[in-house]
């Protein structure tokens, strides 16, 4: 077995009996609430499921489906493919953006690839295989229905893309091209370079324009949704503010999905957009929503170090890097500051080949990220020092090169070495690249059943924004296929269902829902501009982001938890007392739009904390210290933790409510993943 | 690094502008070009100056939303968008002028944010292969050679940025509009459609006040993923024969 016992946890190493352990670290920071569970996947045989939901979903006759209004926000991958699809259907569609064109959003940034079971190389892939993947990726922390359902749907995507026109890398024969991606032992990835994400998107912005064009889909761009209308218990339109105007606008509908992206941004450096923020799925959880395992962060071990205090966001290079790259430290700290060409092969400490010589370079994300944060931790990290620190370590090509020859190794890497020379100023062929992990993707999201609805009736919710699929760790090239998957073809089934019940009792403008929202908008906007401090929010941003870095970052303590939680709060006060932003609620302010993300990521990232501190094991992408084998490896506690963590908002300054979905498999055996 | 920065302020779309002195010290050669103006912005606002708008979304090259006049070319004297411009182009002591994309179908919203909505628009007339969800068929039932699916990339890879527009003497739109319509036209699905697409991007382009194209070239010079200047060829090309056609 793999998993040694923790000493400080228990003295069982079985996972198979239950433990009983009466200290819960977040005790003091939660109400315990009723398990939850999801009601709308129908039960047996797992292969069946989606089929059966598909039929049992009511129908809405075309005729009725032009009196259904329906609002999307964001357009992204998840949004964009929901709002053309859902307006080819013959909706009323709204769709909201902050972007200046739908064509912006984040989704565009993805670069490896989109996962399909279609099993063109014949090398064994299939539906089951794919869920089977992405379920063990997930640490067994996902819904097995939800997931099935997407590895199910995926060949279908290929097909409406290919269809749209998205140029995919295609053989001499003029078939796709797939390659193997993110270690798994199939060739299911379809790519379009190194920009499959830009691609994809284009699809669904173009399908989406044409439904413009057609007058069933109404764009709203440069609009941010700063509330949710909950009528009579169901969600029934926004509160948007027009970015350029600062008009604050009531859009009403029937239905409400939100497709608006992860929440990355709360460690305020990641590789999300600027803009990114968690917005519109706080105010929904503040209205009814549950937050679903917000902990769960995906780190990336393979990106560009900081450079300076200065730094507005991290860029990421591949993973592939590290099929050739030799990551090394210098082992005397003195020689940190030094040439690395001048540090002899003695000195250097090639620390992963060292602890996992079987794995190597190669050992999964979060190992190689956290064995990074440990070298720099301790004052062996190279680079430029930002706060005292260097944060970064080297991954060395030098001997690829002698190995191979430039050519082969500019032929493979040959743009990411061009990326990383342009951003750092350094040569990779003559200097060894720096790398540092950055926070990449966020699992956690707003909890949704099986039909992608949350805890609010009528608000449903797509993509990043929900936390379905992943569980505690998502696999590479997954996160293009479950934003696809949601908004062409999953959401548009089952919406039909909850909008079956219509037509809708209409809202009236001066409903108190309506005037609540609306008043609650403006009332924070006038408290932003009228505080008058001294910092600006972007200094407060950095500042929430350091914290949540150091304390909920890639290794997360008790003690260090506590301590964030503490000091989130107390920054968050000194935001309310102390922040200046200038300009007026009534034009274009970027600082009052950072204000109100900001404001919502103290939040979110108190809440982080305290999911963090409840779920004391370690799985995917959230390690607890406390949770580990002797090898520094991730130990789960199935037997007390394989719940979704779905939290609720009991108002302002109360404890979030706690209620756990247990997590049950039919179709896969849980194991403990082993990388010895 | 100490730098000047000539910019241009406009606090709406109704109201004109002009351009602003400011210095900023403390630049390092390490920061991106965004980066170097919140410094400004972190400066000004703590003088209680309202900071200034501009616009930039992944910061990392991709998404199109970034976008400056720098020293009079559209992103600066790099190959690159805006973002992935870094300060070690430039040197201590220079002065820089920073103005919004120059060109009367991208109205000022405010300083250096300009509406680039006539894009958007643009696409909507046309941009597109009309295939409903689910209407698809197995994606191996369309063969696509591999030259025409690497030509059809190679030019899908524009980012709707706007730089072509800005740093054409016309402000003409024929490189965002034959980019689409070379990224389309290659492909075996794009042909049903071929003949109204560029019939009413055309149409469409004109409409919103672009320019007409004279083969200049400095939109392909300028642009930061290189989109080859033939694709207006192929645009004209195509508008002939859909003409000729009948359209």
């Amino acid at each position: 077995m793999t998993d040694m016992p923790d000493t400080t946890l228990t003295s069982d190493p079985s996972h198979d009996a239950p433990l009983h352990v009466d200290t819960d670290d977040a005790v003091d920071y939660y109400t315990p609430g009723s398990p939850i569970a999801d009601t709308k996947a129908p039960t047996g045989p797992i292969d069946e499921r989606w089929q059966t939901r598909k039929f049992e979903a009511r129908l809405v006759n075309p005729a009725n489906r032009r009196k259904l209004s329906i609002i999307i926000v964001g357009t992204g991958l998840a949004g964009a493919s929901a709002a053309a699809t859902l307006g080819e259907a013959g909706y009323v569609v709204k769709s909201f953006c902050y972007q200046d064109s739908p064509r912006r959003a984040h989704s565009i940034a993805a670069q490896g690839g989109i996962n399909a079971a279609k099993n063109y190389k014949e090398d064994g892939d299939s539906v089951h295989r794919l869920f089977y993947d992405t379920v063990k990726g997930g640490d067994y922390r996902s819904r097995e229905s939800n997931v099935y359902r997407l590895a199910e749907v995926s060949t279908n995507i290929i097909d409406q893309c290919v269809a749209q026109g998205v140029p995919f890398a295609r053989e001499y024969g003029g078939l796709l091209d797939n390659r193997s991606f993110g270690g798994v032992q199939v060739s299911r990835t379809f790519y379009a370079r190194g920009q499959t994400g830009q691609q994809l998107l284009i699809g669904a912005y173009q399908a989406l324009e044409r439904q413009v064009a057609a007058g069933t889909v109404t764009t709203y761009t440069r609009h941010e949704m700063l509330e949710v209308i909950v009528a009579d218990g169901k969600a029934r339109g926004i509160i948007a503010r027009d970015m350029v105007t600062g008009e604050i606008q009531t859009h009403l509908a029937d239905v409400v999905v939100l497709a608006s992206g992860g929440y990355g941004n709360v460690f305020y450096l990641s590789t999300n957009a600027m803009g990114c923020n968690v917005t519109a799925a706080w105010r929904a959880h503040r209205k009814g929503a549950y937050m679903a395992n917000p902990c769960y962060t995906q780190i990336h071990p393979t990106c560009i170090p900081v450079s300076g205090s200065h730094q507005s966001k991290l860029t990421l290079m591949s993973e592939s890097l590290r099929n050739d790259g030799r990551i090394w430290v210098p082992k005397n700290k003195a020689d940190c500051a030094k040439d690395p060409r001048e540090i002899p092969e003695a000195d250097r400490d090639y620390y992963l080949e060292r602890i996992y010589p079987s794995f190597g370079n190669l050992v999964p994300r979060d190992i190689a990220s956290r064995a990074a944060k440990y070298q720099c931790d301790d004052g062996r990290g190279v680079g430029p020092e930002v706060d005292g620190v260097r944060r970064g370590v080297y991954l060395d090509f030098a001997d690829a090169i002698a190995r191979l020859g430039r050519d082969a190794v500019e032929e493979k890497y040959g743009n990411l070495f061009d990326m990383y020379a342009r951003i750092t100023g350094e040569n990779p062929y003559e200097v060894p690249m720096r790398i540092y992990p950055a926070v990449h993707y966020v699992m956690g999201g707003l909890w949704v059943d099986y039909d992608l609805q949350s805890s609010i009736p009528g608000l449903f919710v797509t993509g990043e924004a929900n936390f379905s699929d992943h569980g505690a760790n998502r696999l590479g090239a997954s996160a293009l296929m479950q934003g696809l998957a949601d908004g062409y073809f999953v959401l548009p089934h089952t919406i039909r269902d909850y909008l079956a019940d219509g037509p809708f009792e209409q809202v009236a403008d001066d409903h108190p829902a309506v005037v609540e929202a609306r008043a609650s908008v403006e009332q924070r906007i006038e408290h932003y501009l009228t505080v008058n401090g001294t910092r600006s929010v972007d200094s407060y941003h950095r500042e929430l982001g350091h914290i949540m870095w150091e304390y909920c970052g890639m290794e997360r303590t008790e003690e260090g938890l506590k301590k964030a939680i503490d000091l989130i709060r107390s920054l968050k006060d000194d935001f309310n007392r102390n922040v200046k932003v200038l300009g007026t609620a009534d034009s274009l302010n970027q600082s009052l739009e950072k204000a109100g993300r900001v404001a919502d990521f103290f939040e979110l990232g108190e809440l982080m904390c305290i999911d963090a501190l409840n779920r004391r094991e370690s799985c995917g992408g959230h390690f607890r210290a406390e949770s580990q084998t002797e090898d520094g490896e991730a130990l789960r506690h199935d037997d007390q933790y394989a719940y979704v963590a779905a939290w609720e908002f009991a108002g302002d300054g109360e404890k979030p409510v706690l209620h756990k979905e247990d997590l049950v498999y039919t179709a896969i055996e849980m194991k403990q993943r082993s990388y010895k | 690094m100490k730098l000047t920065l000539k910019i241009w302020r406009q606090p709406d779309a109704a109201t004109d502008g002009s351009m602003h002195t400011y210095d900023v010290d403390d630049v390092s050669e390490d920061m991106s070009f965004l980066e170097m103006l919140d410094v400004l912005n972190e400066q000004l606002n703590a003088k209680g100056e309202d900071p200034i708008a501009f616009d930039s979304d992944c910061r990392e090259g991709i998404c199109g939303m970034c976008g400056l006049m720098i020293n009079g070319e559209a992103h600066g004297p790099v190959t690159t968008t805006t973002c992935q411009l870094h300060m070690r182009s430039f040197t201590d002591g220079e002065t820089i002028t920073i103005e919004p994309w120059r060109s009367d179908a991208f109205p000022v919203l405010k300083d250096l944010v300009v509406d680039r909505g006539a894009f958007d628009r643009i696409i909507q007339q046309g941009g597109y292969i009309s295939v409903n969800t689910g209407s698809a068929p197995e994606a191996h039932s369309i063969q696509v050679p591999k030259d025409a699916a690497d030509r059809a990339f190679d030019v899908a890879t524009c980012i709707g940025c706007g730089a072509c527009v800005a740093a054409c003497p016309n402000g003409s739109a024929s490189l965002f509009m034959g980019a689409k319509i070379t990224h389309l036209g290659e492909l075996p699905q794009g042909q049903a459609e071929r003949d109204s697409r560029v019939v009413n991007m055309v149409a469409q382009h004109d409409h919103e006040g672009f320019g007409g194209c004279t083969n200049i070239g400095e939109c392909t010079a300028a642009c930061p993923k290189e989109i080859p200047l033939d694709v207006i060829s192929q645009l004209n090309r195509d508008l002939r024969t859909a003409l000729k056609h009948g359209h």
